[in-house]
């Protein structure tokens, strides 16, 4: 039987057998539409992909105040355009790990800190010329640069000299950083002709699409750049584009009405319907963004840790899953880290809910009164829901939870990160070391549970040198405990990515770095006929 | 046409621009007291003292208040309205094809919905307390309370996902050619339609009823005049100035208030511009763009007042 469900596939693939005909013959041969779906895609992907055609994405986060330059790149429309026109010098691999782009490889001392980045030999830029070292060591140092504000300066911080030698360039670090690969994965790193120092904002890049049409918070559009170095595996439609529409429900009626193949941010409540619609997919990947409800480990009450203990131990997880996220997401374990990191030690307790122990626990740290919990609509979706939500289960352990809800606008500004408990999303880096240094080191200016811990500072910067994995991994695993048992964060759960694309469009791969298979959707993708 | 009605028009127009000028001053002076230093909110998180002070001395933040003003109004004067802070773009040509969507938009539904509002409106005069009459009102009352964004999403059910007549994303540039342009606003020129319809199509009614009650009225049905014929000769040029009124009101908010449907059918006008640069505290965009809509509601005022002076033969005719 599975024989000829090859064969049928490779015909389907081979376009002389409608891919509803497979369907039929398969039912036929009693297999479950899913499998047969799947066993399609799989020859599809083995047939190889279809130049041609314009592939469309109707996106959300785009606003008509975005500009080209890498370094203003904040919300996920200039985050996809960018994956389409530049290229960084390593990306993150859908499986863990650096796929490298113009660094052709990376090694390191022995110490951690000083790396060498060879860098790959005929790359092109779109005004025709090829990449240098040069152009690689002004591109990061733009953007280490104070003045270029860009987004990834955090993560260059500990840079301390850049230097091109030979084909190569050598970076020195002030501390040693066993990740600094992925660091260089930063999507603001794309690498621009002399940096970007002449024109920051040219839209010059090595992506496989040259940029023809840039219109912020309306339209961005790319021609396939005819020069790229492996136009195998990446840009396969003749054009593609990126239409901002940040409405949910007018994005959702344009992949059914067939105006884009591709949306983001398909809402967990209608997920269920969507899956429903002919011709559409839903790509849901799991991926390292949370939705923490931050405590304050430095002010009453939160200085405690019985009550901290009580009130992690007062979350219903499972619950607040299905009803927030309708599944699409894994419960958390009150760290901000998951098995989607590498280095993961997957040998940790779940935390469960448990209104008895909170209640001990509550009692036992002798607070009295209610407590006051910020939320917003802008925290994450669902964030007043889940507030609302977590109340009830804080009522079961007799524990008195006041909910206030914030304006969206200035919550960013004035309650979170500003008040001792409030809710908040973390998008996740893509790697732990980058988590923890971001927001649990105690000098990390979003450290926003407080969480002072001197022996933990140590710990992290322990495991950052550490070239041996299996010691660094162990590290980690102890740092998890501590987050776990002592942090001020409660983790209901990790969301996942939820995409969808339309009729025809094959080559998809789950990420669990960024939405749109790392915002590479547009450029891995192609339109079968 | 004599001298006083030039005269009331002239007078109109000067006052306008007398309340322009102090929209201007209101405008500038609001957005002065907003909280926040606009060098803090360019730079940011990262902004150390030298960039801060650095920026302050470049965008001229040291000046007096009353100095940057005259600054500011000697440039839109002159058609330059600066650069946007958060893109520096330069604000004149961003908002120069928005605008132009914006009133083509504006203009697509005015021309379906006025004349139809006042047709409706006569019909429902001649029919009045008939089926007819509740007929027509019911549905427009109908279709004005549905807020806005529900009928868009009726309009992209039914017409771009059901039937796929229609696109559901209307974003035009520069380059679309005007039959596509036409095609891409007909779901959101309908949505427009349909809000503002009832308002102007009611007060046609209760104005041409209200003159309906004249004793000049009863002449005309005593002289044997067909019911239509009297409302359209003698019935509604006396009404023309409440509903021009009306009319010009519902322009108005065709302009400057659809923010909803352009988010919606994701069409590139003003409105969302606005929203954009408010949410990113860009105060010259702001500023900006609040001058050119206070313009367009004074201006679409004046035509309203103008408008009814012409029609009123005891104004164009004075003793």
């Amino acid at each position: 039987m599975s024989n000829e469900l090859d064969y049928l596939s490779r015909r389907v693939a081979a376009g002389k057998l409608s891919r509803r005909d497979f369907l039929g013959r398969a039912a036929a041969l009693g297999v479950t539409a899913t499998f047969a779906n799947s066993l399609l895609s799989s020859a599809v992907r083995a047939a190889g992909p279809v130049k041609g055609g314009t592939l469309k994405a109707g996106l959300q986060g785009g606003e008509s105040t975005n500009s080209l330059d890498p370094a203003t790149f904040l919300s996920q429309v200039p985050f996809a355009f960018g994956k389409c026109w530049g290229e960084t010098l390593v990306e993150l691999a859908p499986g863990g790990g650096v796929e490298y782009l113009i660094a052709e490889e990376i090694g390191s001392s022995k110490d951690a800190k000083t790396w060498t980045m060879k860098i790959r030999k005929g790359v092109q830029f779109h005004n025709g010329k090829e990449v240098t070292p040069d152009d690689v060591v002004a591109t990061l140092k733009r953007h280490s640069d104070e003045k270029s504000k860009s987004g990834a300066l955090g993560v260059l911080k500990s840079i301390d000299t850049i230097k091109a030698d030979a084909g190569n360039v050598v970076v020195t670090l002030k501390d040693p950083n066993a990740d600094l690969p992925y660091l260089m994965a930063d999507y603001h790193l794309i690498i621009q002709p002399n940096g970007g120092n002449d024109k920051p904002d040219a839209g010059i890049g090595t992506g496989p699409y040259k940029v023809t049409v840039n219109q912020p918070g309306v339209k961005h559009g790319g021609e396939r750049f005819a020069n790229y170095w492996q136009a195998d595996k990446y840009g396969h439609a003749d054009q593609v584009e990126i239409i901002v529409v940040n409405d949910p429900t007018a994005r959702m009626a344009a992949l059914q009405g067939g105006q884009v193949n591709m949306i983001n941010r398909v809402e967990p409540k209608i997920v269920d319907l969507v899956k429903r619609l002919p011709g559409v997919t839903i790509r849901a990947a799991s991926g390292r963004g949370f939705y923490p409800f931050n405590m304050f480990c430095d002010t009453a009450p939160f200085d405690n840790n019985d009550l901290r203990m009580a009130l992690k131990l007062a979350m219903d997880r499972e619950e607040m899953l299905t009803k927030i996220l309708r599944g699409y997401g894994e419960v958390g374990n009150d760290m901000p880290v998951n098995k989607a990191y590498p280095l993961f030690a997957d040998d940790f307790e779940q935390r469960k809910f448990d209104p008895e122990k909170a209640a001990a626990l509550y009692k036992k740290s002798g607070h009295s009164g209610s407590i006051l919990l910020r939320t917003s609509d802008v925290a994450f979706p669902g964030a007043v829901d889940a507030a609302q939500l977590y109340q009830q289960s804080c009522a079961k352990a007799g524990i008195k939870i006041e909910i206030k809800r914030e304006p969206g606008d200035g919550y960013w500004t004035e309650v979170w990160n500003k008040q001792p408990f409030s809710l908040s999303y973390w998008g996740g880096r893509p790697t732990q070391d980058q988590m923890y240094s971001t927001a649990y080191l105690s000098t990390a200016d979003w450290n926003d549970t407080r969480f002072k811990r001197p022996d933990f500072d140590k710990m992290v910067l322990a495991a950052r040198g550490e070239l041996d994995e299996a010691k660094r991994k162990k590290i980690y695993r102890d740092m998890g405990e501590i987050m776990r048992d002592e942090g001020g964060l409660i983790v209901p759960f990790f969301n996942q990515f939820v995409d969808a694309t339309g009729k025809g469009v094959e080559g998809w791969v789950d990420n669990p770095a960024q939405e749109l298979s790392n915002g590479h959707a547009l450029i891995e993708c192609w339109l079968q006929a | 046409m004599s001298s006083p009605i030039l005269r009331l028009v002239a007078q109109r127009i000067l006052l306008g621009l007398v309340l322009l000028f102090a929209v201007s001053v209101l405008i500038f002076a609001g957005t002065q007291i907003l909280p926040g230093d606009v060098a803090q909110a360019i730079l940011g998180q990262s902004a150390t003292p030298e960039a801060l002070a650095n920026l302050r001395e470049q965008l001229g933040l040291n000046d007096p208040a009353w100095l940057r003003y005259v600054h500011w109004l000697w440039g839109i004067l002159h058609g330059d309205f600066g650069t946007a802070q958060s893109s520096g773009l330069d604000i004149a040509s961003s908002i120069g094809t928005r605008l132009k969507n914006t009133l083509f938009l504006a203009a697509c539904a005015a021309i379906v919905a006025v004349p139809l509002a006042v047709i409706l409106g006569l019909i429902a005069v001649r029919y009045r307390n008939g089926f007819v009459d509740k007929l027509i009102s019911g549905l427009a009352l109908a279709s004005t309370s549905f807020p806005e964004f529900f009928i868009g999403y009726v309009l992209i059910f039914v017409f771009a996902v059901h039937w796929q007549i229609f696109p559901s994303i209307s974003t035009v540039d520069d380059s679309t050619p005007f039959l596509e342009r036409l095609q891409a606003v007909v779901l959101p020129a309908t949505a427009l339609t349909l809000v503002v319809l009832a308002h102007m199509m009611r007060m046609t009614r209760a104005a041409i009823l209200n003159v309906m009650q004249s004793a000049y009225i009863e002449t005309a049905e005593l002289k044997g005049l067909k019911p239509f014929d009297i409302i359209r000769k003698h019935a509604f040029p006396n009404a023309i100035a409440p509903v021009v009124n009306v009319v010009m009101l519902n322009l108005a908010y065709l302009i400057v208030g659809v923010v909803v449907v352009e988010v919606i059918f994701v069409y590139p006008g003003m409105g969302q511009y606005l929203v954009d640069h408010v949410a990113k505290r860009d105060v010259p965009v702001v500023q900006a763009v609040g001058l050119i809509f206070a313009a367009v509601y004074i201006t679409l005022n004046i035509v309203a007042d103008i408008a009814a002076i012409v029609a009123n033969p005891r104004l164009r005719h004075p003793k």
